[in-house]
């Protein structure tokens, strides 16, 4: 029997690899990819709570909204790891120092 | 063990396993890869979470949209000469230590909570359901949702111009 708490466990495994990602990266694509792997496991959970919970669709409409929100993401952080690569030639962030005092 | 249970570890196993490598990968292309398998993975959770809609955007969005997008980043911010394309990592173990620990609080937090139960969702195709609730009852953020695109998209090409004085 799969229950709520195998989906949340689920998601919380993936939430952690997604910070651990973002903490340990210094290139700007990858520590992007774990930022998407932190919002596929929010969405997971959504899904999840709307599976077990009341029964309604609320959970899974909330995901729609988060995959939008991470297309939208994707594409302008893109456009400023672009735009930084050519000022800088490389795709680092801890050379990314430029508003530095 | 149902088939039911089986598939659910599979895909659990597929979706956790190629998100380690997308984490601990040495070579960005790797990465990216395994990235792939991840977003399979959890296209395959939502099908057996009974929400059909979501696994197709799923696949369509994340797979063909925001994976190609991320390529793209791989392909343009490295030389083409170089194809090992390494990443470097730092701060491991403190990071390692903090994920560990906020994974622990999470799994604590999942057992130890008392979720307030309902009847369930039954295993029904959602797609009418949703179509109706983004015209009907959800129409102000659906097209809130609409806006901020057309605004991610005119920003992104605007951040990206190469400017006259530049």
């Amino acid at each position: 029997m799969i229950t709520l708490q195998h989906y949340l466990v689920v998601s919380a495994a993936l939430f952690c690899l997604g910070i651990l990602g973002v903490l340990t990266r210094r290139n700007a694509v990858h520590v992007l990819m774990g930022i998407e792997l932190i919002l596929n496991s929010a969405n997971i959970n959504l899904v999840a709570f709307s599976r077990f919970g009341r029964g309604d669709l609320g959970g899974q409409l909330f995901a729609v909204f988060v995959i939008v929100i991470a297309a939208a993401e994707v594409a302008v952080a893109l456009a400023i790891v672009l735009t930084l690569y050519r000022l800088k030639r490389t795709p680092n962030l801890d050379e990314a120092d430029i508003l530095r005092g | 063990m149902s088939a039911h249970a089986a598939v659910f570890w599979l895909f659990a196993a597929i979706t956790v396993g190629s998100a380690a490598v997308v984490v601990l990968a040495k070579s960005l292309i790797q990465s990216a890869f395994a990235l792939l398998f991840t977003f399979f993975g959890v296209a395959g959770l939502y099908v057996l979470l009974g929400a059909d809609f979501l696994a197709a955007t799923q696949l369509l969005v994340y797979v063909g949209g925001i994976l190609v997008l991320l390529l793209f980043g791989v392909m343009l911010t490295h030389k083409l000469y170089d194809l090992d394309l390494k990443s470097e990592m730092t701060r491991l173990l403190p990071a390692a230590i903090a994920a560990l620990t906020l994974f622990f609080v999470l799994v604590r937090l999942a057992f130890g909570t008392r979720w307030a139960s309902g009847p369930g969702r039954p295993l029904a195709p959602t797609t009418a359901a949703i179509g109706e609730a983004f015209l009907g009852s959800h129409l102000l953020p659906f097209e809130v949702a609409s806006v901020l695109l057309l605004v991610a998209l005119i920003g992104a090409a605007m951040i990206v111009r190469r400017r006259k004085d530049a």
